[in-house]
């Protein structure tokens, strides 16, 4: 009972970085259709800038307020890897929309492989680890010789992630950026003649998915304390999973879809065997694809002929 | 030929088709003459097209039989049997029927011998229009080429067979008036031709019953008359029969032989085109009077 | 850029504000480059003695792209593009000279390059003798590999139009299959060779069953994930494949029984040659590349007949497929057990060329190499293909080979490491440069009178 407390505990905390990538995922692809490849490798490097802008703030600055700290390096992670999703849309997908299907999702696979190794020639090919920030626990539940702790880190984890869901779902549900968005994904031609500037909707749905890529990178950082440059992959898979599990194109399903994805993660490892722990996020995707593959909240797909 | 025009080649009972909420097919009945032309029409979106993929196979009916009979028609007695039998089909002598809504698409046109065109024209752009007659003698060809065995190891045996395909390939295209263009790209075509050029790849499959959606949609008059005449040269010179939707009233008037409307999914007429061009309940559907004038109409001619 | 316009009353005024707007553009590009690449190239993070992360600045060198960026950025605006504009403005008619020499060089490709691969081994040993294992090795065998592989892949999305991301696994298979059936029970190469072929087969067969109704991208995804499960098995599975170790001292091939060693059954005493390890390499080559041709052989008979061309008719439109009473999931399974096939005669070849190998050489990147090959080289064509086989996978081995740059940049640059950044980065521009690929025409599979190239606009790419 500790045990299933404790890593439903653990399970949430990692599904709420899934989720926060996978809402990324879902959002290209309901507005242009394609598969974000680069999307795992933008939320390693927005890790990686929250690493470089977490030195600066302790080893250079001095910073005393951890906080304080999280905070900034928050944004500043935000900031600079929306800059960089912001581009690679430019550079990478823009001039190829409406061309050939393959075409954008090559330049992704592409700008996928571009991106780890340009991580691994400008940072080095070594694991990056900060010293564990954060480590005070609380102990919710005690059991004999097993006690039941949650962390400040993962408090910190859910509470942001509510609180940014929240002004999310705001900012897409309750916007006219969210109705051009929907008017997009409807029909782009369309949306052009009644006047949505489609050019500027996809740039800002790149920006908003990096930007909650950059959180979830941060998070993953502070969580884990290590990240390299080939951290974008298995993240990335899973959280495309998630997407696919919630129902692409659903953002609540997203984020339902990541945490499910989390507690899975952490339950196979606790109860079977870890060795084994991505094959079942692996075959979890295949199955919902093969047996369900509108997803848990997605529409389902009809075939008019 | 015993059975006349009694016998019908496709019989549709009670079909029913719902998605969610909605009544697309409301208990549909009508038959199809062996060897004739019989058209369906309605207002856009009384379920037409609907009815055409529940026969292809493309959509699973929600109620409903639908039956289609090889031969002369003499087979229809055995229809409740195989009804009750649970199976797809019943072969007799030379003779076959088939309960089409048992069947998945493919073998609807493999096995029963129904082809189809499409509304929105589909065509193989990417291909020529040659090899859009080839694929679609895909099954006859896939036989003569042992499965792709004998085509790999043995190519010349595998020719051989494959020149009565190329024979029938020209056949339709000459009657099509597409024979100058068979080496172009199908997307090509001019919308007429891409048309014509469905027709004949439908009749490279040798059909028992032709489904033609909307054939004669975005022609000009002459290439709607060239239609015209194609269709009654089919039937007059094959076993083919034909089951039209269109809205072109020229094309309906001058061809069919037999007419069935619908109006949101329920048959409101089934006649000979005087018949049914006299028939006030078709003037109201389609001139589309309000709902009481519908009711007065229809309290005029006793309904 | 509206100042295009050919008003040649004012050329001073339009030039001036091209220039104005070509600065100002640039400028903007160097703000945005700068801010991009401040946190990964301004910093580097280093461990110290004590092994904590601290950080190391290299302002001159993001000063130095920054720059190159803004740079090039304004030769671009300043010089490609009025050039392009003026081309766009001149009439288009083509010099029929040129026609005449495209044509040519269409016709003559295919021999020319067929007699280049056959004689390529021997051209090597008499120029580069010293580096001839290297260079038929590194370069002969291993592009044949992947031109192999390429053209599996090929039939699955290039002329079925189904989008295989994981076709890595059937190229596992194969080599696991060689490698433990020939350590196991000691069978020889050409046993298994066709062995391993049906066995990626039958996978593909028994992967694709519940996966081919789904459409396009999930596809992907499904193969993706069940590549990646295959991949995570021989990792995991360690009695069986010897996890990530791998299996080595996989038997080598021989020609009919005689071993390319140095003993006295060998090859070279057999035949009274002096003992060398090019025996080997020559013989392998020569292997590949025969694999290689019954490939292409195959594929081009089946294009012919009726399975062929039902891949393609699938591509173009599934419904009508079906309408004309074609069973579309037999004909998925076949393209799907077809690539397979070819995966696994490429993957037993490969692990007989290694003599050994790991779940490392099966990773996504190799069947995102592979699928970027097809898609490069224009879906569906074989020539584009091999072409894109030999641009991707020689220009990757090429750089291994840039040590003449350590002259330039100094000791501590080492060429190698920039392989793959320059190889995704070269995805990105040729996807942009030629979305439809190298070969965006298509050669029709039968004409009634006369052969015509098909424009790639009216080809379709398939939705599953
Ligand atoms: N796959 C489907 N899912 C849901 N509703 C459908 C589907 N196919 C058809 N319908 C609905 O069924 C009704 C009948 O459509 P159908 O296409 O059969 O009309 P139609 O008579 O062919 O019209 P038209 O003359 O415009 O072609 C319409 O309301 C349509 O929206
Ligand atoms: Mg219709």
């Amino acid at each position: 009972m500790e045990v299933f407390v404790q890593q439903l505990i653990n399970g949430i905390t990692l599904g709420s970085i899934y989720g926060l990538i996978a809402i990324g995922y879902t959002m290209v692809f309901g507005i242009i259709g394609m598969v974000n490849f680069a999307h795992g490798d933008v939320f390693m490097v927005s890790s990686f800038i929250a690493l470089i802008a977490l030195l600066i703030l302790t080893t250079w600055l001095g910073m005393a307020s951890v906080a304080l700290a999280l905070l900034i390096v928050l944004i500043v992670a935000m900031v600079f890897t929306s800059l960089v999703n912001w581009v690679i849309e430019r550079v990478a997908y823009r001039p190829l929309r409406g061309s050939f299907r393959l075409a954008p999702l090559i330049s992704a696979i592409g700008m996928s492989i571009f991106l780890s190794n340009f991580v691994q020639v400008t940072q080095g090919p070594r694991n990056k680890s900060v010293p564990p920030l954060l480590q005070d626990v609380i102990v919710i539940m005690e059991g004999n010789g097993y006690d039941v702790t949650i962390s400040y880190r993962q408090l910190i984890i859910w509470s942001i992630t509510a609180v940014l869901l929240a002004a999310f779902w705001y900012l897409v549900s309750k916007t006219s950026l969210g109705r051009a968005q929907r008017a997009c994904e409807q029909d782009q031609k369309m949306a052009a003649l009644v006047g949505v500037d489609v050019d500027r909707t996809i740039s800002i749905t790149f920006v908003i998915g990096a930007a909650l890529a950059a959180v979830a990178g941060t998070m993953y950082l502070m969580y884990y304390g290590v990240v390299n440059f080939s951290d974008g992959f298995v993240p990335g898979i899973k959280a495309f999973t998630a997407a696919v599990l919630g129902g692409i194109g659903s953002l609540p399903g997203a984020v339902i879809g990541g945490i499910l994805i989390g507690l899975i993660e952490t339950m196979w490892s606790a109860y079977f065997s870890i060795d084994y722990k991505d094959v079942a996020a692996f075959s979890i995707l295949a199955i919902t694809l093969i047996f369900l593959p509108q997803g848990l909240l997605g529409r389902p797909e009809v075939e008019k002929v | 030929m015993t059975a006349g025009p009694a016998a019908p080649v496709l019989r549709v009972e009670h079909l029913t088709m719902r998605f969610g909420g909605l009544v697309a097919v409301d208990d549909l009945s009508f038959a199809a003459a062996r060897g004739g032309i019989t058209a369906l029409i309605g207002p856009n979106g009384a379920g037409k097209t609907t009815v055409f993929n529940c026969i292809t196979g493309f959509y699973k009916p929600t109620e409903g039989r639908i039956a289609l009979a090889h031969g002369d028609g003499a087979i229809w007695d055995e229809v409740d049997t195989l009804t009750d039998r649970g199976t797809r089909s019943l072969h007799r002598g030379g003779e076959a029927l088939f309960l089409l809504e048992r069947m998945p698409d493919y073998l609807v046109t493999q096995q029963a011998r129904v082809a189809r065109t499409f509304q929105n024209i589909r065509l193989f752009t990417g291909m020529t229009v040659f090899e859009n007659m080839l694929v679609a003698q895909h099954n006859t060809l896939m036989v003569s080429s042992g499965y792709t065995l004998i085509g790999v190891l043995a190519p010349h045996i595998y020719g051989r067979a494959e020149k009565a395909a190329v024979e029938k390939a020209r056949y339709w295209l000459e009657q099509t008036d597409l024979l100058e263009r068979a080496d172009d790209p199908a997307g090509d075509l001019p919308y007429g031709a891409q048309r014509r050029l469905e027709i004949a790849r439908a009749m490279c499959t040798d059909p028992v019953l032709l489904c033609l959606d909307e054939p004669a949609a975005g022609l000009n008059p002459r290439e709607s008359h060239q239609l015209n005449e194609l269709l009654l040269s089919i039937r007059r010179e094959h076993t083919t029969s034909i089951l039209l939707i269109e809205h072109d009233m020229s094309v309906v008037m001058q061809i069919s032989d037999h007419v069935v409307v619908l109006d949101y999914g329920v048959k409101i007429s089934d006649g000979t085109p005087e018949a049914v061009r006299n028939d006030q309940k078709v003037v109201a559907a389609y001139l589309g009077v309000e709902d009481e004038e519908v009711a007065k109409v229809e309290a005029e001619v006793g309904l | 850029m509206a100042v295009a316009a050919p008003d040649t009353a004012l050329p001073h005024t339009a030039a001036r504000a091209n220039l104005a707007h070509a600065l100002k553009d640039a400028a903007i590009t160097a703000l945005i480059s700068f801010a991009l690449l401040l946190p990964l190239i301004g910093f580097k993070t280093v461990q110290n003695m004590r092994n904590e992360l601290e950080l190391e600045t290299r302002i001159p060198l993001l000063l130095a792209i920054v720059a190159i960026i803004t740079a090039a950025r304004l030769f671009g605006s300043l010089v490609i593009e009025p050039w392009r504009e003026r081309r766009a403005l001149r009439p288009h008619a083509e010099d029929a000279r040129l026609t005449a020499l495209k044509t040519t060089f269409a016709n003559w490709f295919t021999p020319f390059a067929m007699g280049f691969v056959l004689v390529y081994p021997l051209i090597i040993m008499v120029f580069f003798p010293q580096g001839a294992l290297k260079w038929i090795d590194n370069f002969g065998i291993q592009i044949l590999i992947y031109i192999m592989l390429g053209w599996g892949l090929n039939i699955v999305v290039g002329l079925a139009g189904l989008l295989d991301l994981g076709y890595v696994a059937f190229y596992a298979v194969g080599s696991y299959a060689y490698a433990l059936l020939a350590k196991e029970f000691g069978l020889s190469f050409w046993i298994l060779l066709p062995l391993a072929g049906i066995l990626s087969a039958f996978w593909g067969v028994l992967l694709g069953f519940p996966v081919l109704r789904l459409r396009g991208d999930y596809l992907a995804i499904v193969t993706l994930a069940f590549g990646e499960i295959i991949r995570l098995i021989l990792i995991n599975w360690v009695s069986f494949t010897g996890g990530y170790a791998g299996v080595s001292g996989i038997p080598r091939p021989t020609l009919f029984g005689i071993p390319f060693n140095a003993t006295e059954q060998g090859f070279a005493a057999t035949f009274g040659l002096e003992f060398n390890p090019i025996h080997r390499t020559l013989f392998l080559y020569y292997v590949i590349l025969a694999l290689g041709l019954v490939t292409a052989y195959v594929t081009i008979r089946l294009r012919q007949l009726p399975v062929g061309r039902a891949w393609e008719a699938l591509r173009e439109d599934e419904i009508a497929c079906r309408s004309l009473g074609i069973n579309t999931t037999n004909t998925k399974l076949t393209a799907f057990a077809m690539g397979a096939m070819f995966a696994g005669f490429a993957g037993s070849f490969f692990a007989a060329r290694q003599g050994f190998i790991s779940p490392e050489s099966f990773t996504f990147l190799e069947s995102a190499t592979i699928l970027s090959i097809v898609v490069l080289g224009g879906m569906g064509s074989m020539i584009g293909v091999a072409v894109a086989a030999v641009v991707m996978i020689g220009g990757t081995e090429i750089m291994r080979e840039l040590d003449f740059l350590k002259y330039i940049f100094g000791n501590d640059f080492d060429p190698t490491q920039y392989r793959m950044l320059i190889f995704g980065f070269a995805m990105v521009l040729i996807m942009i440069w030629k979305p439809r690929g190298l070969v965006g025409t298509r050669e029709p599979s039968a004409f009634y009178k006369e052969r015509r190239t098909i424009l790639g606009s009216h080809v379709k790419e398939g939705h599953g």
